[in-house]
């Protein structure tokens, strides 16, 4: 996984059925656990899966290994679904998702770099990651390294003014290895962003700043891979805006905002992952 | 004695630094003649990074270059740190990031700009952090030294530095050891414990006190956390009697570290010389020094006082 060779033609079927596999673990934890944010979990298990097993460069075995990618997980609160696929592409042991939220896990309420291999910053108080991850980027590129750095953001972190001033940043620091993906599921904690404070037309505003936008369903793993295959030669900084379903693949929880953070009981999780199972493949 | 700006050391430290280890690189917010650090920029331009007037973004950049192998001093005034709270708490201490602050200005120094640009609160804010080294260097080559030490330390750390001329009291090439006190005068009437620019304050002031028959000791505590709990109570066995000197809120800053260290268990009076709960104002430096009572005749009072009510308690 750590060279930089052509993509390989993609496989829908294939990831379909990691992204089903991360569901269904990100929901079990979550239920275990009595406490999560499920509906930010879900709608980005697309853009994790196609990240972890597809455009990542990392070895489960070895997941500090200098030559790998880096993934800030800007928006931290969704953690399950992050170790739901880590825990899936081998980083962490399976059982251990068990432990979420957990007095002495190592998986945290938000991800915490410090104890757990494969997580490369601590996040959770919104708004942060875009940095983090640019002054990564920034490291690579001084010392010529190919490394290249993915940052997932909310849309609803946006509302955080520190995200534009990275923005502003990024291209004045010259930093094509970094790509930032917006997870447009259109709801924050309080409801849908639009009710709050609107965030408008997203792609025109990264365009603004001089990022390279690129404007995708983000369930659709074509449109994403695109995305992600297009950034791998931008002379400039990457913005994916993925627009998703916030709770998507369990129909009672898709744009419903108590759902952003609830336990699940008995019957939902049944529900849950009869749902994800008849998914199509 | 000759006198110079801590800032200056700053400059010049980070030049020596960068000379010997590749993984140096400072940013700035839009301060960089002020701060010095456009003095490492003319010399290494491309590990100097302006990140304009934004110092969330570049507090949180700082984390992510140390997490690519990179050895970052983030800049900026005293003031500006509580705008970049959050981002040293969670993307540098929280993560453990090798991450270097340094804020220039500290205390009153930005005098003529008002009590809007005095930093007398950021000892405070560092102190509570936990994993968070807080120096104070008293001069210009503690300074230089604390800088190498700081560089030298796997973690976060912060420097506060002066902006004014502050007399030149240490040995030059005296090695910075993160935790350790300074003894600079013996004495058993009473301890002067200061940081920063008040300690060569504390050395005038100790001059003066022996002319009315007082001996102070001047122990200078230039590492603020971890504070080198064992000189402070020694010194308060010593002498039984304790003034702190610090340009600082009189809230989270060097009394509040020292009355921690003492704990209850050593019983000493302690004469806190602070800015009393309140901003300060537009001024020449020395000026604002001596109108809040900071200076060497502040200090001298204080130190009257605490042998005052040392020997109302009983003491000698």
């Amino acid at each position: 996984m750590s060279s930089d060779a052509p993509l390989a033609p993609l496989d829908a079927a294939v990831l379909r059925r990691h992204a089903r596999e991360i569901r269904r673990l990100t929901l079990t934890s979550i239920h275990q656990a009595q406490t999560g944010h499920a509906g930010p979990s879900l709608s980005m298990v697309e853009i994790l899966t196609l990240l972890y097993f597809r455009h990542l460069r990392y070895d489960p075995r070895d997941p500090r290994a200098e030559w790998r990618d880096r993934f800030v997980l800007s928006k931290g609160h969704g953690a399950p679904g992050l170790y739901a696929t880590l825990a899936h592409a081998g980083v962490l042991p399976r059982e251990e998702l068990g432990s979420l939220r957990r007095l002495g896990t190592r998986l945290q309420g938000h991800p915490n770099a410090r104890d757990l291999p494969g997580v490369d910053a601590s996040t959770g108080s919104l708004g942060q990651g875009i940095s983090i991850a640019l002054g990564m980027a920034l490291g690579f590129r001084m010392d010529g390294r190919s490394n290249r750095v993915f940052c997932i953001l909310g849309d609803g972190e946006l509302q955080e003014g520190q995200n534009w001033e990275a923005a502003m940043a990024a291209p004045a620091l010259a930093v094509p290895n970094l790509v930032a993906i917006v997870d447009r599921n259109g709801f924050q904690s309080d409801g849908p962003t639009e009710s709050i404070i609107p965030l408008g037309d997203l792609g025109a505003k990264w365009r603004a700043f001089g990022w390279d936008v690129h404007e995708v369903d983000g369930h659709d793993f074509h449109a994403l891979d695109a995305a992600l295959t297009a950034a791998r030669t931008s002379p400039a900084p990457s913005v994916v805006v993925a627009r998703t379903i916030k709770g998507k693949g369990v129909s009672y929880m898709e744009g419903v905002t108590h759902w952003h953070h609830h336990p699940i009981s008995d019957p939902e999780l049944a529900a849950a992952l009869d749902e994800i199972e008849g998914s199509p493949a | 004695m000759t006198a110079r700006p801590t800032r200056d050391a700053y400059g010049h430290a980070l030049i020596e630094l960068a000379e010997r280890d590749s993984r140096v690189v400072v940013l700035d917010a839009d301060l960089s003649r002020s701060t010095r650090t456009d003095w490492f920029q003319a010399r290494f331009p491309e590990r100097f990074f302006n990140m304009g007037i934004a110092e969330a973004n570049m507090i949180g950049v700082a984390a992510g270059l140390a997490a690519a192998g990179k050895l970052p001093f983030a800049t900026t005034y005293a003031i500006f740190i509580g705008r970049a709270f959050d981002q040293i708490r969670q993307a540098v201490c929280y993560a453990g990031a090798n991450v270097k602050i340094v804020a220039t200005h500290g205390g009153l120094a930005a005098s003529y700009d008002g009590g809007s640009h005095q930093g007398i609160e950021d000892l405070a804010l560092m102190r509570t952090l936990p994993g968070m080294t807080v120096l104070v260097p008293a001069d210009y080559e503690q300074a230089k030294q604390a800088v190498f030490a700081a560089a030298a330390h796997d973690g976060p750390v912060y420097i506060r530095l002066q902006k004014e001329d502050v007399p030149c009291i240490s040995a030059p090439g005296t090695p910075f050891r993160i935790g350790l006190a300074e003894r600079l005068v013996e004495g058993r009437d009473v301890a002067l414990l200061a940081a920063g620019a008040l300690t060569a304050e504390a050395l005038a002031a100790a001059d003066a006190l022996r002319g009315e028959g007082i001996t102070a000791e001047v122990i200078n505590l230039p590492t603020l956390k971890p504070l080198d709990a064992a000189a402070v109570r020694d010194a308060a066995h010593r002498c039984g009697c304790l003034v702190t000197a610090e340009e600082h809120s009189i809230t989270g800053g060097l009394y509040e570290a020292v009355l921690g260290a003492l704990g209850g268990e050593v019983l000493a009076p302690v004469v806190p010389v602070a800015m009393q709960d309140r901003f300060g104002e537009t001024g020449p430096w020395r000026a604002l020094l001596a109108r809040f009572g900071l200076d060497a005749e502040g200090i001298r009072a204080a130190a009257r006082e605490a042998v005052r009510r040392k020997r109302a308690l009983g003491g000698s």
